[in-house]
């Protein structure tokens, strides 16, 4: 009963959702439901920053500083698409009460996720955080992209969740436990069904993170799915996924990390690389979006492939600055809205600086700070990294990533240039992005004015990661 | 030393001036001529300030002055600020031309004025931070920040193929930046501080040296530019707008023949002694092969930026002697570059305005139409081919000086250039001023304004009081370059 308690925020979520449910169909007012989500994500986040720190569930589900952290930035990123929902859904055709719903329930997946200390309790997270994913990507009935959109990511999904059930079923029957720390306490190095385990479970969190080589739904999704969706695609379940992997890599297979380093070694090389040249082709900015979130996920590997205190530190310096630099992305692609609908061709993008001289100024910064270009919070990001890399001695790691980062600079470059140097096309509408300010400003100079008081990310990265390690 | 931090104050003014511009609405002629003014009034202001520092300056202490020292990123990366006598020439330097690159574009820039003033106070703000930090991250910020409105000021107000250009120009640099941050957290982790102070006084071991100098030296070579890195540069130098043309080769390159006096021999004693014959190589390559492709330039801009790769050919020279007349040669020379390709580039700039062009055999007989325009011309072109009585001179005969010293098969390549330049500078000059004025479209050329007057005068004073009277600026660069000499003898021994 006692561990009812420590799950008290999930519990809220559940009721309030459930609630909603039913309500909603009576209700018909969207955007009171919608209010109402975002208040209690809200009430979540305090529900989370009160919780005493506790193992619940036999130890199978714990609430640490690293799942404080980490929970609160799924909420925000949650909430961030939720507010992008509000100002587009009659515009996309989305304007069904569900969505708030469904994204509070992958919430509590992906809260689930990364408290949890257990393979199973990581499956059951998983698989609530990916099934409501599977409805959401889908969403749009009446296109034919967001339906494939769904049925690619259900079916590559449910692939992956296939390939991680079997690595679990290897990893209990080779080391006897489903939790975590006893998984740690019983290893047997030299088992090789133990190593199998590991890599079938990674394959299917690489998936989830989408890293390459199973990064494929990526784009096809992100460019299929309403954009609130693939902004909640970019922003939450990657935080989730990457945490979760941290926890299973570092509570349970510590002692074998020569094993699976190179793994991830190799999923962030093959990661940053493929990203820096498939972008260089594209023409969608949802696509562009996906691959540039390939190539972040590759970036943010090094800090786990690096297995310090300083790589893990990174990593989630490197998620933070990732959360704030993609929303600001995303309720930017959400104001490219004429009457006639809304605009993701990169082209379409076209002299905008004429009509739009801050709003693009803003997300130029916000282009170069994705490249990593000094002084914007992106570089911060990088810097992190490859000190990480550096200090654990994977100095190839880290040519590789500086490489790959100026590569993938083209492609930024490229986004700046359309706007800047390029013909000026018609307005865009300026009045209904109002809730996106709410996004798009904050952001954006958050990320500009990183640089002068960097201290607190640091110090709340430092504060997460005093539990893993 | 002074309590109030005139270098944050000089950094930070352009960043105060950014959010004044952006409050000024920009929709009609008169608004954007009142953009215009505020950042004129905002850089000029800082150029004052910059000039208390001259007078506040302790000439007889080679240690840096008006130190800043704040916690910045955490224990190791701190918020240093602080100049010596290598550094305060090139703050004023920079200072003194962004007004006059403003007051530059006061015609040629017709469109999006806002944000070209924008990007130039931006620009303005990287470039003095580069010279003032006294900390490796902090330097690396500064140095790979001034990318970003440089890349939109070639990309914007740029010529015909300025798309190219400018990607050319920002991927050039950033890759051979991007070895310098490994680098500069390599450095950090194995002597756990970013420090410049605490590190110029840190034995590296051999291998770190080599490993490390050719890192840095990847980036300076790029941005200064070496031969055969410098192929960025004259693409750049063709599509930028004269300003944009005038900041690029007036600081930009600066930066890092700054850095190689700073960093690479500083720290790295060991290593630079053992590369420095293959600098010598590169710069007695990059003086002769780039004076001589100078001589076949069709446009104008590209023979000046072609001229600048030679220039800075003497630059490297001279530092990597490690001598004191070489360095000051090397600090000089950059000086007066910085004011003599700067006017150049503006000197283009004039007639570009009036014609459109910049191909040389549009021009010819200039001198009747344009006497005063001819006369300051002169001045930059005798300067350039360091005619002895201007500054580029000096710096020319010192670091010539400090290579016979220490290899004469050098200085006797590296003389060469000095004919070549003369070549190739006075016939460019022939072709635009002498001759007869024959073409029909230049005979609705004018002579220089008033505002035109206002920002050749101070160049050419300094000019000429820099070659004739050279004994202040040495004054200043004096006591720190001793002090590095001596801290690499030590080293070295």
């Amino acid at each position: 009963m006692q561990s009812l308690v420590y799950i008290l925020p999930e519990i809220f979520l559940f009721i309030v959702a459930t609630v909603l449910l039913v309500t909603g169909l009576f209700l018909k007012n969207i955007k009171l439901i919608n209010l109402i989500a975002i208040f209690s994500l809200l009430v979540t986040v305090i529900l989370i920053l009160n919780q005493p720190f506790q193992s619940a569930f036999l130890n199978s589900f714990v609430v640490d500083e690293f799942s404080l952290v980490l929970k609160v930035m799924i909420l925000i990123g949650s909430i961030a698409s939720l507010i992008m929902f509000v100002s587009s859904k009659d515009d996309l055709n989305i304007n069904i009460y569900e969505f708030p719903i469904l994204i509070i329930f992958s919430t509590i997946g992906m809260m689930v996720m990364v408290s949890a200390n257990d393979l199973l309790a990581m499956f059951i997270g998983l698989e609530l955080q990916s099934l409501s994913l599977y409805v959401l990507a889908a969403l749009n009935r009446n296109s034919l992209l967001s339906s494939e959109a769904g049925i690619k990511y259900f079916i590559l999904g449910a692939l992956s969740s296939g390939l991680l059930l079997f690595g679990i079923s290897y990893i209990y029957g080779f080391s006897g436990n489903t939790n975590f720390n006893l998984i740690a306490v019983n290893i047997n190095p030299e088992s090789l069904g133990l190593i199998i385990g590991i890599v079938f479970v990674l394959a299917g969190l690489a998936f989830k993170v989408s890293a390459v080589p199973f990064h494929m739904w990526t784009p096809d999704v992100y460019q299929g799915a309403p954009t609130p969706i693939t902004g909640f695609f970019a922003l939450a379940p990657k935080i989730a996924a990457m945490g979760l992997l941290v926890r299973f890599l570092f509570n349970s297979f510590s002692e074998i990390y020569i094993d699976w380093q190179q793994i991830i070694f190799f999923i962030s090389i093959a990661s940053m690389m493929l990203a820096a040249f498939a972008a260089i082709a594209q023409t969608n900015l949802k696509r562009l979006m996906a691959y540039s979130s390939i190539g972040h996920i590759g970036y943010s590997l090094i800090g786990v492939a690096s297995f310090t205190d300083e790589g893990l530190r990174s990593l989630l310096i490197y998620l933070m600055i990732y959360l704030i630099m993609n929303i600001a992305v995303f309720a930017f692609l959400l104001s490219l809205k004429r009457n006639d609908g809304y605009f993701e061709n990169i082209s379409d993008l076209s002299g905008m600086h004429k009509n739009h001289p801050l709003r693009t100024m803003l997300i130029a910064l916000i282009m170069f700070s994705l490249a990593g270009i000094p002084p914007l919070a992106g570089f911060f990001g990088k810097f992190y990294i490859f000190v990480a890399a550096i200090e654990s001695e994977m100095l190839f790691l880290a040519i590789i990533g500086v490489m790959a980062s100026v590569i993938s600079a083209f492609y930024y470059l490229r986004i700046v240039k359309i706007m800047y140097f390029d013909e000026p096309r018609e307005e865009f509408d300026g009045s209904s992005i109002k809730s996106l300010n709410l996004l798009y400003y904050p952001s954006s100079i958050l990320i500009i004015i990183f640089f002068i008081y960097p201290s607190p990310v640091i110090n709340i990265s430092e504060y997460a990661i005093q539990s893993i390690i | 030393m002074s309590e109030i931090p005139i270098l944050s104050i000089l950094i930070f003014i352009p960043v105060v001036g950014i959010f004044f511009m952006l409050l000024i609405r920009n929709n009609d002629d008169q608004s954007s001529q009142n953009l215009k003014h505020t950042a004129l009034w905002i850089t000029f202001l800082n150029f004052i300030i910059s000039l208390s520092l001259l007078f506040s300056f302790d000439l007889n202490n080679p240690d840096f002055q008006f130190v800043e020292k704040y916690a910045w990123i955490e224990s190791g990366i701190s918020y240093h600020l602080g100049i010596d006598g290598v550094s305060i020439l090139f703050v004023i330097l920079t200072t003194m031309l962004v007004p006059i690159c403003i007051l530059a574009s006061y015609e040629s820039i017709k469109f999006s004025v806002k944000e070209y003033l924008i990007s130039f106070l931006a620009l303005e703000t990287f470039m003095i931070g580069v010279f003032c930090s006294l900390d490796l991250v902090l330097f690396y910020l500064f140095f790979e920040g001034g990318l970003i409105p440089m890349f939109l000021i070639i990309g914007i107000w740029g010529g015909e193929r300025r798309v190219y250009s400018t990607f050319k120009f920002f991927l050039y640099t950033l890759a051979g930046s991007v070895f310098m941050l490994l680098a500069i957290i390599y450095i950090f982790i194995s002597t756990g501080t970013t420090d410049v102070e605490t590190l110029l006084l840190y034995n590296f071991t051999t291998n770190e040296q080599l490993i490390l100098w050719i890192a840095f030296f990847t980036s300076f070579m790029v941005k200064i530019p070496m031969w055969p890195f410098h192929t960025w540069l004259p693409d750049a130098h063709v599509e930028a707008p004269t300003a944009g043309s005038v900041i690029l080769a007036g600081v930009l390159l600066k930066m890092a023949g700054y850095g190689f006096i700073r960093f690479s021999i500083g720290f790295f004693p060991d290593a630079s002694e053992f590369f420095a014959p293959f600098i010598f190589s590169l710069s007695v390559i990059a003086i002769i092969v780039t004076s001589l492709i100078a001589l076949v330039q069709e446009d104008m801009k590209k023979l000046i930026a072609y001229s600048s790769v030679a220039h800075m050919g003497f630059v490297t020279l001279g530092i990597f002697t490690f001598t004191v007349q070489g360095i000051e040669g090397g600090i000089i020379q950059m000086i007066s570059h910085g004011i003599v390709s700067a006017a150049l580039f503006l000197c283009v700039g004039v007639v570009y305005d009036r014609l459109h062009t910049r191909e040389i055999a549009r021009y010819g007989g200039l001198v009747s139409k344009m006497p005063f325009y001819s006369f300051s011309f002169m001045i930059f072109i005798l300067a350039s081919l360091g005619l002895p009585g201007t500054s580029g001179f000096v710096g020319e005969f010192l670091v010539l000086l400090s290579i016979f010293t220490v290899n004469t098969y050098f200085a006797i390549f590296a003389t060469t250039g000095v004919v070549l330049a003369a070549t190739y500078s006075l016939w460019l000059y022939r072709r635009i001023i002498f001759g007869a004025l024959i073409k029909d479209d230049l005979s609705e050329m004018f002579d220089l304004t008033r505002r035109e007057i206002i920002i050749f005068l101070p160049l050419i004073i300094l000019t000429i009081f820099i070659g004739l009277y050279p004994k202040p600026i040495i004054n200043i660069i004096e006591p720190s370059t001793e002090k590095i000499v001596n801290q690499i003898k030590m080293k070295l021994d």
